[in-house]
C-alpha cells in the first residue's frame, strides 16, 4: 500500500495528492507518469508527475475526477493509501538530457490548459532549480477551475493566466495569448504544451506557423503502461509509437491530433458510450466510467 | 480396457463452456488417474524425460500415481518443476513429453500432462507443499519478472538456499500466467495463485509495482541494495501490428491489450476496467495467443473469426485448442491474409479487407509460404478486430543497461546452458532471450540459469 500523506481539494473536481513512494520518487523526472489504482477492482490510471521529494520519499499527483476510476479518488484523505502506485514510467522530458548552457540561452514558453498546469509544473520548476527562467501561460475554463497559480509564479519568468470567458485576468483561450505576445514582438525557442487534446492540437496548428518548436505530452488510453498492450499507439509522421514507452512526449508537429482524439473517445464520450450501449445492448452495465450503470 | 487408448478425460460441454469462463477441462480423478498411469510402460531409457524441457522424472512420478502413492508423486515432479498445476494445463506435451512416448508408437502416448495436473491439484487439496532442505547460503540474488521463468528460476535458487527476491512490475504476481492465459484454460484463484504460494513458501520474496529498468536500473540493484547476481525474466512485452492502413482505428486491439483487459483486469466479469465486445470479431493469427484471445471473445458474445494466412496444418497454435475452438464454434477463415482495415467515418472499425492466399515453396522455417491469390480481395464486415501476431522483447531493460549484448531481433543473448549474459553476475531467460515461446520452455530456462547463477556464485567464493 502507498500512504497518502496530504490530500486536498484543489478546486471543484480537482485534487491532489501526496504519496509516500520512495521507489518512484528516487529515479523519477520531469515529464514521467505513474499508474494508480484505488482498490482491487479498480482500473489502472496513468497520471503524470506533479511534484517529487526524493528525500522525503513522496511524489505529487493531480486528478480531476471524471470516471468511475477516479471517482473513488474524491474521498481519499491523508492517512488513506492507494492500493498500487507504480513509476516511474515513459520517457523523462527532453529539457533534462539538454546541456544547462544550451537551456540558459533558449526562451522557452510553456502552455499550460486545466489540468495540464499540474504537470508543467514540474518542468517549469526543474528549470527554474536550473537557473532557467521560462514564460508560462496557464488557461482554464473559469476563475474558479485555476490551479497552482501560486505556485506557478514562483518558479516562472513571466506568467501569463487567461481564463475562456474572462473570469479572470485574460481573456480567452491560451492561442489568443501566444498570438498575443508574438504580437507584442516576443520570440522563442520552444514550446512545452500540456492539456486537452483539442487544445495542444490548435497549439501546434498555430506554432506551426511562428516556426516555434513544440512538445507536447500525450495522455491517450493505457492498460499496462509498460509496453506490452499497444492501447496508446499513435501516429507521429510516419510511425506508430507508443506512448507509453516511446513517449508521452512528442514532437507536437509531428503527432496525427485527429487520429489520437478519435482513439480517445473508445470507451469515454457520448458518442462511444452510445456505441458501446448499441453494441452492447443488455451486456452493458457500466465500466465505461461514464454511464454510471455500475454505480 | 485398452491399453493402447488414453483414459479419456472429462470435459466442460463445448456449447455451455462457450458462455462462462470456467475451466474447459475438468481433470481426472484418483481412479482415472491411477488407471492411465497403469498404462505406463515404465521404459528403462525414458524418452518422455528427454522431451520435457525441465527434465521431470516421469516414470518415477506416473509409477506413483499408478500405486495410489500420490504425494510420493508430487515430490518427485517438485524435484523439476516448481509449476506442475500451471504445465500439467499449458504444455504442449504432444510435442514433448508425449510426443516422445514409447507407448505412443503403436496407440495413444501416456497422457502425462494430465497425470502431472492430477498430481498437483491432489497436492493443493491435500495441503502438500514443496519443502527446502539446504543451507542459507547469505546470498541475494535479484529476479526480475514473476512469470514462468522467474518463477521457476527463483523456485530453484530458494531450494538450493539463496535468499531471493522477484521484482513484478504490475500489480499481480504470474506474468503472463495471469494476464495472458485466460481463466478458462488456467483458473488464477484455483491454481497460478496456489503455486505462487508454493514458491513463497520456498521462502522468496515479492515486490510488486517495481519496473526494473524504471524504478531501479540492473546496476543499482548490484551496487546499491546488494544483490550479487540477477536474473531477467521480463518476458517478450511489446505487441506486432501488421503495418496495414487502418490499423489505429478504434476496434482495433492487439491480443495483448483484448486478454491483459479480460484476465489481469477481469473485464470479462464486469470489473471497472472496459473491454469492447464486438457482434462480430475477427482475430487475424494462428498460435495459441490468437486462440485464447479468439474463445474469450466468443465468451463475452461475439461470433469469432480466426483469420489466417497458411492452411490449418500450418496453425502454430496446440491442436487441441484448435480442436476445443471449433467445437466451441470459433470460424476458421484460413488461408487468408489482412491487407487493410476499414472504418466508418467516425473512425470506427466496420469491416476487414482480407485477399487468398495459396501454398508456395517451403520458406527458411520450413513451412510452405503463403502467396497471393491475385484477384481474390475480400471483405469481412467486423467491428473488432483483434492482432495476434507475436511480440517482441521490451526494451526497458536492455535501454537502461549497460554492458548488455543485444541481438537484432533486440533479444538479450545469452550462453544457452547457463542463461549467462554479456554482463557479469547478470544471466537472462524465456521470453526476453528467444521471443515469444511457450511457458514450458521459458521455466527450462529459468532453471537452467538457477544452475548457471549457482555455479557463478559458487565459483567466487565469499
Amino acid at each position: 500500500m502507498y500512504s497518502i500523506l496530504e490530500a486536498k481539494e484543489l478546486t471543484d473536481s480537482i485534487y491532489e495528492f501526496v504519496v509516500e513512494a520512495p521507489n518512484v520518487s528516487a529515479n523519477c523526472q520531469p515529464g514521467q507518469f505513474v499508474i494508480v489504482r484505488t482498490n482491487e477492482e479498480a482500473e489502472r490510471i496513468p497520471l503524470t508527475i506533479c511534484d517529487y521529494d526524493r528525500e522525503k520519499g513522496t511524489v505529487t499527483i493531480v486528478v480531476q475526477i471524471i470516471g468511475a476510476g477516479t471517482y473513488y479518488m474524491k474521498d481519499l484523505k491523508a492517512g488513506d493509501a492507494f492500493c498500487d502506485f507504480v513509476g516511474p514510467l515513459g520517457r523523462p522530458s527532453e529539457l533534462i538530457d539538454t546541456p544547462i548552457d544550451e537551456l540558459k540561452k533558449m526562451k522557452i514558453l510553456f502552455v499550460a490548459g486545466g489540468l495540464g498546469t499540474a504537470p508543467v509544473y514540474p518542468q517549469v520548476k526543474w528549470l527554474h532549480e536550473h537557473g532557467v527562467d521560462a514564460d508560462v501561460i496557464v488557461g482554464a475554463k473559469t476563475k474558479s477551475l485555476l490551479i497552482m497559480e501560486e505556485e506557478m509564479k514562483a518558479v516562472s519568468g513571466n506568467l501569463y493566466i487567461t481564463t475562456d470567458d474572462g473570469s479572470y485576468q485574460r481573456s480567452g483561450m491560451v492561442t489568443k495569448v501566444i498570438e498575443d505576445l508574438y504580437a507584442e514582438g516576443k520570440e522563442y525557442d520552444l514550446c512545452v504544451t500540456i492539456g486537452p487534446m483539442i487544445m495542444m492540437k490548435f497549439v501546434c496548428l498555430l506554432t506551426k506557423k511562428f516556426n516555434l518548436k513544440t512538445i507536447v505530452s500525450m495522455n491517450p488510453i493505457m492498460v499496462d503502461g509498460t509496453g506490452m498492450c499497444g492501447a496508446c499507439r499513435l501516429t507521429v509522421g510516419d510511425s506508430v509509437k507508443f506512448a507509453c514507452v516511446d513517449g508521452p512526449e512528442f514532437d507536437g508537429h509531428l503527432v496525427n491530433f485527429d487520429e489520437a482524439m478519435k482513439r480517445q473517445q473508445i470507451y469515454k464520450t457520448a458518442e462511444g458510450r452510445a456505441y458501446l450501449k448499441a453494441k452492447e445492448g443488455d451486456t452493458h452495465h457500466g465500466g465505461c466510467g461514464h454511464c454510471g450503470g455500475d454505480k | 480396457m485398452d491399453v493402447l487408448k488414453k483414459v479419456p478425460v472429462r470435459e466442460q460441454d463445448a456449447q455451455e463452456r462457450a458462455h462462462n469462463f470456467e475451466e474447459v477441462c475438468l481433470g481426472y480423478n484418483k481412479e482415472e488417474a491411477m488407471a492411465e498411469a497403469s498404462r505406463c510402460l515404465n521404459c528403462k531409457n525414458a524418452q518422455c524425460v528427454k522431451g520435457c524441457p525441465v527434465s521431470i522424472s516421469i516414470p518415477d512420478f506416473i509409477k506413483e500415481v499408478k500405486e495410489g502413492n500420490f504425494e510420493e508423486a508430487y515430490n518427485v515432479i517438485a524435484q523439476s518443476s516448481s509449476l506442475p498445476a500451471v504445465c500439467g494445463r499449458v504444455c504442449p506435451q504432444e510435442s514433448q513429453c508425449e510426443g516422445k512416448c514409447i507407448r505412443g508408437i503403436k496407440g495413444e502416448a501416456i497422457s502425462i500432462g494430465k497425470l502431472e495436473r492430477f498430481v498437483a491439484d491432489w497436492a493443493f487439496e491435500n495441503n502438500i507443499k514443496p519443502s527446502v532442505k539446504a543451507e542459507k547460503k547469505g546470498k541475494k540474488v535479484a529476479v526480475i519478472g514473476s512469470g514462468p521463468s522467474g518463477l521457476s528460476c527463483a523456485g530453484d535458487l530458494a531450494k538450493m538456499g539463496y535468499d531471493v527476491t522477484v521484482f513484478e512490475a504490475l500489480h499481480e504476481l504470474g506474468g503472463v500466467l495471469v494476464y495472458g492465459i485466460p481463466e478458462f484454460r488456467l483458473p488464477k484463484e484455483k491454481v497460478v495463485k496456489k503455486e505462487i504460494e508454493n514458491v513463497k513458501a520456498l521462502g522468496v520474496k515479492f515486490e510488486k509495482n517495481t519496473i526494473i529498468g524504471k524504478s531501479f536500473t540492473i546496476d543499482e540493484l548490484m551496487d546499491k541494495y546488494g544483490f550479487e547476481a540477477v536474473y531477467i525474466g521480463s518476458g517478450a512485452g511489446l505487441p506486432k501490428f501488421m503495418g496495414i492502413p487502418g490499423e489505429n482505428a478504434n476496434g482495433v486491439f492487439s491480443a495483448n491489450e483484448y486478454l491483459t483487459r479480460s484476465n489481469l483486469m477481469k473485464a470479462f466479469r464486469e470489473s471497472e476496467t472496459p473491454i469492447m465486445v464486438g457482434k462480430k470479431v475477427v482475430v487475424v493469427g494462428g498460435g495459441n495467443v490468437a486462440m485464447d484471445a479468439a474463445r474469450t471473445a466468443l465468451r463475452l458474445g461475439s461470433e469469432v473469426h480466426v483469420v489466417y494466412r497458411r492452411s490449418e496444418e500450418e496453425l502454430p497454435a496446440r491442436v487441441e485448442e484448435v480442436h476445443h475452438a471449433k467445437e466451441e464454434g470459433i470460424i476458421f477463415n484460413l488461408l487468408t491474409n489482412p491487407t487493410e482495415i476499414l472504418s466508418d467515418e467516425n473512425g470506427w472499425v466496420r469491416g476487414i479487407r482480407c485477399i487468398k492466399m495459396e501454398l508456395g515453396e517451403p520458406d527458411e522455417s520450413g513451412r510452405r509460404s503463403p502467396v497471393e491469390i491475385p484477384g481474390s480481395e475480400f471483405e469481412i464486415e467486423c467491428d473488432v478486430v483483434i492482432m495476434s501476431l507475436g511480440t517482441s522483447p521490451n526494451p526497458l531493460i536492455s535501454s537502461t543497461t549497460k554492458g548488455l549484448e543485444i541481438n537484432r531481433r533486440k533479444c538479450i543473448v545469452t550462453d544457452e546452458t547457463t542463461g549467462q549474459t554479456s554482463k557479469e553476475g547478470v544471466f537472462a531467460g524465456g521470453d526476453a532471450v528467444t521471443g515469444a515461446a511457450t511457458v514450458i520452455l521459458a521455466m527450462g530456462a529459468g532453471r537452467a540459469a538457477a544452475k548457471g547463477i549457482d555455479e557463478f556464485l559458487s565459483s567466487k567464493g565469499n
